[in-house]
């Protein structure tokens, strides 16, 4: 089970389109957080609120039936990208990150 | 092939490959630790291209890693007495899930590496087995296509790989979760220490200065009498921020990290009490400590989020909200009440 590390509510733009799912199953084996699971030959969503928007599930859908807004949940990489500084991500400064 | 950790070389139908070894000598682990102290580990890389992991024959399998020197320590380290490829990709130094996000771990430098180090003679089987958290990069059903290779997610962790290839390429639904245990969040804890350290010590500079411009007696007792307090806060806030919150990330109270970050802060300055408010010399001290110490956690728990393995984007934004406000109007109250106790006194 994930515990007790669960990050905010009803926050995560995933989007799943069931009918355009073919059942390959790419989706919940990507998926670091279990968020899909597969049933009766289709994925569904079982634990939205685990999505961390990493884009695996999207990237590996063969029939783009899955849309995320990816981006990496990191605090520091959003202030370097509002300050205007170099480099997209907090990769660029020395921070825990990467 | 001038590479401290390589051991030899292989001849194949593609050229001379560099070996390795499973093994990691003392200078390996020396550059770990370097790395998670912050020092160098953005030039800490591997040359890309193939490496011969023991004697892999024709049969051996494929694995590919990123060029940040740990991921690539961390494939072989774990693959004790096995022969194996390994296809090292260009990540610019980052390791595997973060160079995935950015797109530098992508189908396109997959493609190109694979023909570039001319796998196809190297190997009879056509297959190759990456990391799954290289899979927000690789769209595996792109790969076959392009290169002739089959692409195949292994499990999160490199430890899981030997019994991954042990049971014909099969993980357990265990091996494909990224999880977030203790040991995962102490080793991330010096490099948040060393960057916070950077501004504490600027920040210390400023406070010592200021109190011994402002404060009574001379300038050097002074400084050391009335800085003491904002300083111990800060520091006590790195520790909360940086320290207690990746240690106590599950039993925190709250989802946002900057939440974690105060409880942590509260939870510090608890313990602290007789070093902080209990030795202030009034009540504008004491309150301005416990809001320094606050404020500053509140901050280095929220940039946790970058070093965590399940925070998304929108929600990091979302937090952030009411986080970054706070934090600034905390630490302003916190120079604030310290700069009018100066005036008061």
């Amino acid at each position: 089970m994930r515990g007790n590390l669960v990050y905010l509510k009803d926050v995560v733009s995933l989007q799943y389109e069931a009918s355009r799912c073919v059942g390959c199953g790419m989706c919940s084996l990507v998926c670091p957080h279990g968020v899909f699971v597969q049933e009766n030959g289709k994925a569904r969503i079982t634990d939205r609120d685990a999505c961390m928007e990493c884009g695996a599930c999207a990237r590996n859908c063969p029939t783009e039936a899955i849309r995320v807004q990816t981006g990496v949940g990191c605090a520091q990489a959003v202030i370097n990208s509002v300050l205007g500084r170099t480099g997209d991500s907090c990769c660029s400064l020395d921070s825990g990150c990467c | 092939m001038d590479q401290p950790f390589v051991i030899g070389r292989v001849e194949t139908a593609a050229g001379t490959i560099p070996q390795v070894s499973s093994q990691l000598t003392g200078r390996d682990r020396w550059g770990t630790v370097k790395a998670r102290w912050g020092v160098g580990r953005m030039h800490y890389t591997v040359d890309p291209g193939l490496y011969a992991l023991g004697e892999p024959g024709s049969e051996a399998p494929v694995l590919v890693s990123a060029n940040y020197k740990l991921s690539f320590d961390h494939l072989r380290s774990a693959l004790k007495d096995r022969c194996a490829w390994i296809l090292v990709l260009d990540t610019k130094g980052i390791n595997v899930w973060c160079a995935a996000g950015k797109g530098t771990f992508g189908t396109d430098e997959l493609v190109f590496r694979v023909q570039a180090s001319g796998l196809d003679r190297v190997v009879n089987h056509r297959l190759l087995i990456l990391p799954q958290l290289s899979a927000p990069g690789v769209a595996a059903h792109k790969v076959r296509s392009r290169c002739g290779f089959k692409a195949v997610f292994g499990p999160v962790e490199a430890r899981d790989l030997p019994a991954f290839l042990d049971a014909g390429m099969q993980a357990t639904p265990t091996m494909r979760r990224k999880r977030f245990g203790l040991y995962d969040r102490m080793v991330l804890i010096p490099v948040e220490l060393v960057h916070a350290f950077k501004w504490l010590a600027l920040a210390a500079v400023i406070f010592f200065a200021l109190a011994g411009a402002l404060g009574t007696g001379s300038f050097a007792a002074a400084a050391a009498v009335f800085g003491l307090g904002p300083v111990t806060a800060m520091t006590t806030g790195v520790f909360a921020g940086a320290v207690l919150t990746p240690l106590l990330l599950p039993w925190l109270p709250g989802r946002a990290f900057a939440a974690k970050g105060i409880w942590a802060g509260l939870l510090a300055t608890a313990l602290l009490w007789p070093l902080g408010p209990g030795r202030a010399s009034g009540v504008l001290d004491a309150v301005s400590w416990i809001l320094g110490t606050v404020s500053v956690a509140a901050y280095l728990g929220m940039n946790f989020t970058g070093a965590s393995t399940y925070t998304s984007l929108s929600g990091v934004k979302k937090e952030m909200r009411w986080a970054v406000p706070l934090e600034i109007a905390g630490f302003a109250a916190f120079v604030g009440l310290w700069l009018t106790a100066r005036w008061t006194s």
